[in-house]
């Protein structure tokens, strides 16, 4: 990673709003002055932020504000969308995500990616977080039956299934329907994961069962949450980014930015005054 | 009143009345056909009387009493009969007197009073012949080989044990018949055709046409072994006959060979009328038609038209999900996607005979006509594919209900939930893995709708099938025990069509009206019962989808 041109320049931009991260810390994208438009309609202003390798990174705003937009930028989700069009660079491991040669599905084999909606598969537990390696290629027994337990453990699922592994996704219960489509994006060792409200359709506890796993995660994967509780961004994230109509506002240190916001729209933001 | 019409009571009884109307017509169409068809095996007693006649002559009767109805002494006086009476109405008979070959009518209309009292002798016999329909009257003897063997009481066991042996006799002729000589001449066929094959590629050498001579020479050899058989079987069969008193007094002597059946219904326990009639009844679904389809069973038909449903489903099934899947996935919404919906939503609403002629001038005519050329010259200028067949009457109606599979799995895709595709792709899975791991799956149940309701339309359909390859009758099954197995350019026999067939073109309406019903509750049951099965496939795969919303 020393060998990156790219990271000497970046640790030390200050024109993030705040300096995001301590000089110490690796990051793993590099989103470089990205537009996106929706036909004619400008949805993101010309982005440009880091994100560090390892930590749990908070995107909030008020609605409409492009924070789930700018999510889906990271592993090209917004492709899907016939009229939307995208300008500048996310760049991953020093690659643009956006260059005509990029495999757009191996991409998002390394950023996995959670709903709002549990987004089960009407398939078997075991068959939905095997679904992944499946298509990779990987149909050996063992292999699968090793990486579904470890990703159901990783996804503190495995203990409340463990028995009934053939049953239909589709009977867990909401949050647990979560944790397996969590468990079916790390069984592909991610490196990054991003998470599009994922606690939003869910109850209290399902809740706070996602935002334990997020923080046991993070050791391993650099988690990316969208969330439009400040709470739950002040609980879970290491840094947070405010958005507000297509423009990063603020991004820094979690902490700092909730405790001493250095915009006024921010301070606004988080104190309640509007959102 | 008002406040009646008001609270909303009159529209939940009209259109709950709507619904009690259509449970009644469905139940009335069941119900009447199985009424009216399913009697028809149950032996009737058979009646003996008097009848004066114009002439004042009086003249036996033995008959079935079939029907019952009023009619004005006036017309009856008009028609000749001397009535003794003041009654403005009396009643006639239909009688089924049978003896076709001896009367010459088979159903006839008596007036009530110039009929004598009605008895049912015990030893009345109603013959099922092979030919010439029923024929009813006195047991008299049984003969073998011209001598009479038994007579009175005794005739009756002797009758029921030879008949056994010349219905097993005659089942053996047409086993050998059919399958035996059917092979050497499929066999025989097929030599010509490869000889002819040769001759046409100027590839036929000396040495291939003496080898040709030997195997034909020795297919002959088998055909005239096979014969001599028949022969044998055949003079065996005609050793036995029965001498029976018919109605005008004479005595008709019958050989069983002629004959298929024969019963006492008058001397009949209900035990044995109900084996009777489930006998009758499985050769009914099992038998091969008789007498211009009148007599018999109807098997060919059934088989004909299950075989027919199978391959139009097998056809149209991958070619209508396939157009909807490029439609709904991968063609661009748009003005010209949007034209070819409608008018693929517009075919279903052509009328079949429209799908027949072109089955008949594009399938037939054209592509049959070129296959022919191709691939089957040795046989012009007999066509193989060049005349309707199974093959092309499937396509017809593969044709015909394939906008009725593009709508239904149209509509399945697109209840398929964006997440779910969203999910798919968010872990690394292209479109094309993402619809045949995930998407496909969670629209079959709609398919299995389409395929439903394709198959519903299709086995009711008959009008098409007439131009594209439905007979009266087919001498061979399209699927047999000779190589290739499946013969598609072969003609087949199709209920719907066997029951316009028995029902209008019959030589004889009265003693196959009966048989039209009949024909046509197994038709219906036939289409409930596919249906049903593709219900419950389907039932099984939305099981598995259980959860997943509107699918």
């Amino acid at each position: 990673m020393n060998a990156n041109p790219e990271k000497t320049h970046t640790m030390q931009i200050g024109d993030l709003g705040r300096a995001p991260m301590a000089p110490t810390e690796d990051y793993v994208l590099k989103v470089d002055n990205l537009k996106l438009f929706y036909g004619e309609a400008k949805a993101l202003n010309g982005i440009n932020m880091l994100i560090p390798r390892n930590r749990v990174t908070a995107f909030i705003g008020p609605s409409g504000c492009g924070k789930s937009t700018l999510l889906r930028c990271f592993n090209r989700m917004n492709d899907l969308v016939d009229i939307c069009r995208i300008d500048g660079k996310i760049l991953f491991d020093s690659k643009n995500i956006y260059d005509n040669d990029v495999n757009v599905a191996l991409l998002r084999r390394r950023v996995g990616m959670v709903f709002q909606k549990p987004n089960p598969f009407p398939k078997s537990i075991y068959e939905n977080v095997a679904y992944g390696l499946r298509i990779m290629g990987v149909n050996d027994k063992a292999e699968l039956d090793v990486a579904v337990e470890k990703s159901l453990r990783a996804a503190a699922l495995w203990n409340e299934v463990k028995d009934r592994l053939q049953e239909s996704g589709m009977s867990l219960s909401g949050g647990q329907q979560q944790r397996l489509v969590i468990a079916r994006a790390i069984a592909l060792q991610p490196e990054v994961l991003l998470l599009d409200e994922p606690a939003s359709a869910l109850d209290p506890i399902a809740t706070s069962k996602i935002e334990d796993l997020v923080d046991e995660l993070k050791g391993e994967y650099t988690i990316i949450i969208v969330t439009h509780n400040m709470q739950q961004a002040a609980r879970v994230s290491d840094y947070t980014a405010f958005m507000y109509m297509g423009d990063l506002i603020e991004f820094g240190a979690t902490d700092d930015l909730f405790i001493n916001p250095k915009e006024t729209r921010t301070n606004d933001y988080i104190t309640g005054r509007f959102g | 009143m008002r406040k009646w019409f008001k609270d909303g009571n009159p529209w939940i009884w009209m259109t709950g009345g709507a619904v009690a109307l259509s449970l009644v017509m469905v139940y009335a169409v069941v119900w009447m056909t199985a009424a009216q068809g399913l009697v028809h095996w149950w032996p009737k007693p058979v009646a003996e009387t008097t009848f004066t006649e114009r002439d004042g002559k009086n003249i036996r009767l033995i008959g079935e009493v079939r029907k019952r109805e009023e009619v004005s002494v006036i017309r009856l006086r008009e028609s000749g009969y001397t009535l003794d009476t003041q009654d403005k109405f009396t009643h006639r008979y239909l009688i089924k007197q049978g003896n076709r070959d001896i009367t010459g009518i088979d159903f006839k209309w008596y007036p009530g009073p110039l009929l004598g009292e009605f008895t049912y002798p015990q030893n009345l016999i109603a013959v099922e012949r092979r030919e010439w329909g029923h024929l009813y009257g006195h047991l008299k003897a049984v003969k073998e080989n011209g001598t009479v063997v038994a007579e009175g009481e005794a005739a009756w066991p002797a009758l029921q044990e030879r008949l056994a042996r010349s219905n097993a006799l005659f089942k053996e002729i047409l086993r050998i018949e059919k399958k035996d000589i059917g092979k050497v001449n499929y066999a025989m066929e097929r030599l010509r055709l490869k000889e002819r094959k040769l001759a046409l590629q100027n590839k036929l050498s000396a040495a291939d046409s003496t080898e040709f001579a030997q195997q034909r020479e020795q297919l002959a050899g088998e055909f005239s072994v096979l014969q001599e058989r028949i022969e044998k079987l055949r003079g065996e069969i005609a050793r036995d006959s029965l001498v029976a008193e018919v109605m005008e007094g004479q005595q008709v002597d019958v050989p069983l060979a002629k004959i298929a059946d024969a019963i006492m219904p008058n001397d009949m326990s209900v035990l044995q009328k109900t084996s009777h009639y489930l006998t009758k009844f499985v050769e009914f679904i099992f038998d091969d038609p008789r007498e211009a389809n009148t007599e018999g069973g109807i098997f060919p038909a059934i088989f004909g038209t299950v075989l027919m449903v199978l391959l139009m489903a097998v056809m149209v099934t991958p070619l209508g999900i396939m157009a909807a899947i490029y439609m709904r996935e991968y063609a661009k919404p748009g003005p010209l996607i949007r034209i070819i919906r409608i008018s693929v939503n517009n075919l279903a609403g052509v009328p079949s005979i429209v799908y027949g002629v072109f089955g008949l001038g594009f399938f037939v005519y054209f592509l049959g006509h070129n296959i022919d050329q191709l691939f089957y010259a040795e046989s012009l200028p007999a066509p193989v594919f060049g005349s309707p067949g199974i093959l092309w009457a499937s396509l017809t109606l593969a044709i015909l209900t394939l906008p009725v599979v593009i709508v239904a799995t149209e509509e399945g895709l697109s209840r398929v939930p964006s997440t779910i595709r969203e999910g798919s792709l968010a872990l690394g899975a292209t479109k094309a893995e993402t619809l045949w791991r995930t998407v496909l799956p969670i629209a079959s149940p709609a398919m299995m709708t389409g395929l439903i309701l394709a198959v519903a339309r299709a086995a009711g359909e008959v009008a098409p099938l007439m131009l594209v390859g439905v007979v009266k009758l087919a001498p061979s099954l399209p699927l047999d025990g000779n190589f290739p197995f499946l013969h598609l350019e072969r003609k087949f026999m199709h209920l719907g069509f066997h029951i316009y067939d028995v029902g209008f073109q019959s030589p004889n309406v009265e003693a196959a009206r009966p048989l039209v019903y009949a024909t046509a509750l197994l038709l219906v049951i036939i289409i409930v019962v596919l249906n049903l099965f593709a219900i419950r496939l389907r039932n099984r795969m939305r099981e598995r989808m259980k959860g997943l919303e509107g699918v």
